[in-house]
């Protein structure tokens, strides 16, 4: 049987599902037999391929990267997978929704900082107005919840995947699980 | 007209988080600078602002799901300070086991999952791969040993905090539940097979140290000062002492630092091209204060580790330079020496017979208006210092996270890497993924992302002197 092809990527988020992901320990060595992760952060592949069956979309949408990011990565997927809070409803990022990008800015980069302070602002991405969850910028096709969901969710999920099957994850994860 | 070209390795992959690299050349093609830029930016010392105090810890661990329990840590130490309270002994000591088995899944992630693919596979490996799965495949002793010490490490945090990632356990004042005595059997029948893997890995990395010699006289080998908390004896430890720095030459230049004052010696600058802040030692001023935090540092401060075999391997450790160790490819081996001594040290205080006590946490209001907690982090020492008004809403918060901390480190040390092995002219694999290596040697945690999809890994841009972008080819 051909191995499917599976991505991660992270985006505004903590890298703690990807965490998860990993701690599916010995399981990963199963996963393997099955899958090829072909783009992640875990791998050195550093293009997206144009066929990946599902995907793994931890974090918010919160930067100018992040959007353009997805957006190509939506095109490149067959499943795609909003892994987490964060993806799910943008979670902590969204906390920095009520404050203009600029104050937020200014306390990193000018109250705190004692040498040189200003904003960064040369060839690294710049903040969107608004961290936003996945869905409201592509179509999301499967969502699991939890900050951040367990390996044991993240395992049923793929394995069902991959068996052609939709995973029913309602009873099995929620939100800050 | 002259022509400089610029390479980028966009994303830096195998660390925590994503980051991009560029190599600046000169007409000739040699490289004259080099910058390790962190692209993202969450902001989470404004968005707390309004917040109780009290959410802090489960809200800052947020920041990083590798070293949560870090930042738990921390922030409860602040809270610690803002309810002006002296926590129970026996919640100080399970805190501490905490961020023992932290440190253990956090150094075993860097150094099986991450940067073993580079020392097993080599630097020129295939890289598809060089990954975890191709270690799996070529020693899977090796590959396994690293999966079953991270597992080690996030089992003892599950069976403490009730979950592996962003636990909720660490509370102001002290923990939220005490040890069972299932729980701290569970833990103990690990530790024999944590110690073998350690003994064994590190005895594997040693063995393999010849085939790096080139590697290691260019991986940010270069004197610098070095910082970490020291117990009153001058020994090792993560959760609490005080703040020692050392220069290249070992010899101590500050010590008995208070981590509470950090902002009187502690500087941070701004680059207009990176999120993180670069931290500096203020009396030195800037660049001259470059100083480097982590488990190189630490091991280069602490007089002792304090467990026996740790300090059998620290003593072997210290052989490798008569001075301060500088190569930083000597932090996998400082990260495996920590390991042993963070599994012997948790063994003592889980045999310590108070541990099972059930009285955890002191319980108070608010006491104080402005309270700093630090730590020493896997990565290296972690400072949070908030202000909160009188209903105990947090008003103002700074952090210092050990990666800003070896940030002009690791800038230097890329632009050193790339001077030894990138010749404009061709380009290698080999060659820029030793960029990306000394760069993983660090193990930062960024907690970032960038990277344009469907883009090739490497664009090599010819720029005119004057910036304007000639001519661009991929490869």
């Amino acid at each position: 049987m051909k191995k499917m092809k599976l991505a991660t990527v992270w985006l505004d988020g903590c890298s703690g599902c990807h965490m998860s992901f990993l701690d599916m320990d010995e399981r990963l060595i199963e996963l393997a037999g099955k899958v090829d992760l072909v783009y992640s952060p875990l791998v050195d592949n550093k293009e997206f391929p144009p066929d990946v069956d599902i995907t793994l979309v931890e974090g918010a949408v919160s930067s100018e990267e992040d959007l353009h990011k997805i957006q190509a990565i939506r095109q490149r997927t067959k499943t795609l997978i909003s892994l987490g809070d964060c993806a799910v409803t943008a979670n902590v990022p969204a906390m920095r929704n009520p404050f203009t990008v600029q104050s937020v800015y200014d306390r990193a980069y000018r109250e705190t900082a004692t040498l040189d302070p200003g904003t960064p602002d040369t060839a690294i991405p710049k903040l969107l107005p608004y961290a936003r969850p996945v869905h409201e910028v592509i179509s999301v096709d499967v969502y699991i919840p939890g900050c951040p969901p367990s390996a044991d969710v993240i395992y049923y999920a793929l394995t069902e995947l991959l068996e052609g099957r939709q995973p029913e994850l309602s009873s099995k994860t929620r939100f800050g699980a | 007209m002259a022509e400089r070209k610029t390479i980028m390795i966009d994303p830096v992959t195998r660390i925590e988080g994503h980051s991009k690299i560029t190599l600046h050349l000169d007409e000739q093609g040699r490289v004259e600078d080099a910058r390790f830029h962190v692209t993202q930016f969450r902001g989470f010392e404004k968005f707390c602002e309004g917040r109780p105090f009290s959410e802090m810890p489960s809200l800052m661990a947020r920041i990083c799901g590798i070293c949560p329990v870090s930042h738990l840590i921390a922030s409860a130490k602040a809270c610690d300070a803002l309810l002006a309270v002296k926590i129970p002994p026996t919640a100080e000591k399970l805190r501490r086991i905490f961020g023992l088995a932290q440190v253990v899944q956090s150094h075993a992630l860097s150094l099986f999952h991450l940067s073993s693919p580079d020392l097993l596979l080599g630097m020129d490996a295939d890289p598809a791969k060089s990954n975890l799965f191709g270690v799996l495949e070529k020693d899977p002793q090796l590959g396994r040993d690293g999966i079953a010490l991270r597992k080690f490490g996030q089992q003892i945090i599950e069976r403490l905090g009730g979950k592996r990632i962003h636990p909720a356990w660490v509370v102001p004042g002290g923990v939220s539940d005490p040890l069972s005595h299932d729980d701290r059997d569970a833990i103990l029948k690990g530790v024999p097979e944590a110690l073998a893997i350690a003994m064994r890995t590190i005895g594997w990395l040693k063995g393999t140290m010849e085939r790096f010699r080139d590697e290691i006289a260019s991986f940010g080998n270069f004197p610098s000062l070095f910082m970490g908390t020291v117990k009153q004896d001058g020994g090792l430890t993560f959760y609490d002492g005080t703040l020692r720095m050392v220069d290249a030459s070992g010899e101590v230049v500050a010590s008995a630092l208070d981590p509470a004052r950090y902002f009187d010696f502690l500087g941070e600058k701004v680059e207009p091209w990176s999120y993180l802040k670069s931290a500096y030692y203020k009396p030195k001023g800037f660049p001259e204060g470059i100083y480097r935090v982590g488990p190189l540092a630490r091991l280069n401060v602490a007089d002792r580790c304090g467990t026996p075999r740790a300090d059998q391997e620290l003593a072997e450790f210290h052989e490798l330079q008569r001075t301060a160790v500088l190569s930083s490819f000597h932090y996998h081996q400082a990260r495996l020496i920590e390991i042993l001594y963070c599994v012997e040290r948790l063994e003592q205080l889980l045999n310590d017979p108070e541990i099972l006590d059930k009285h955890v946490r002191a319980l108070a209001r608010p006491n104080a208006p402005e309270g700093v907690g630090a730590a020493e982090a896997p990565r290296g020492t972690l400072f949070h210092h908030y202000k909160i008004d009188e209903q105990g809403l947090i008003r103002w918060c700074n952090l210092i996270i050990a990666t800003g901390q070896n940030n002009l480190a690791m800038n230097r040390s890329v632009l050193q890497v790339a001077q030894r092995y990138v010749q404009g002219e061709r380009l290698t694999h080999g060659m820029l993924n030793r960029v990306e290596a000394v760069i993983r040697a660090y193990d930062p945690c960024l907690s970032c992302s960038t990277h344009a999809v469907g883009e090739m890994a490497l664009e090599i841009q010819l720029v005119s002197p004057d910036g304007g972008v000639l001519d661009a080819v991929r490869r």
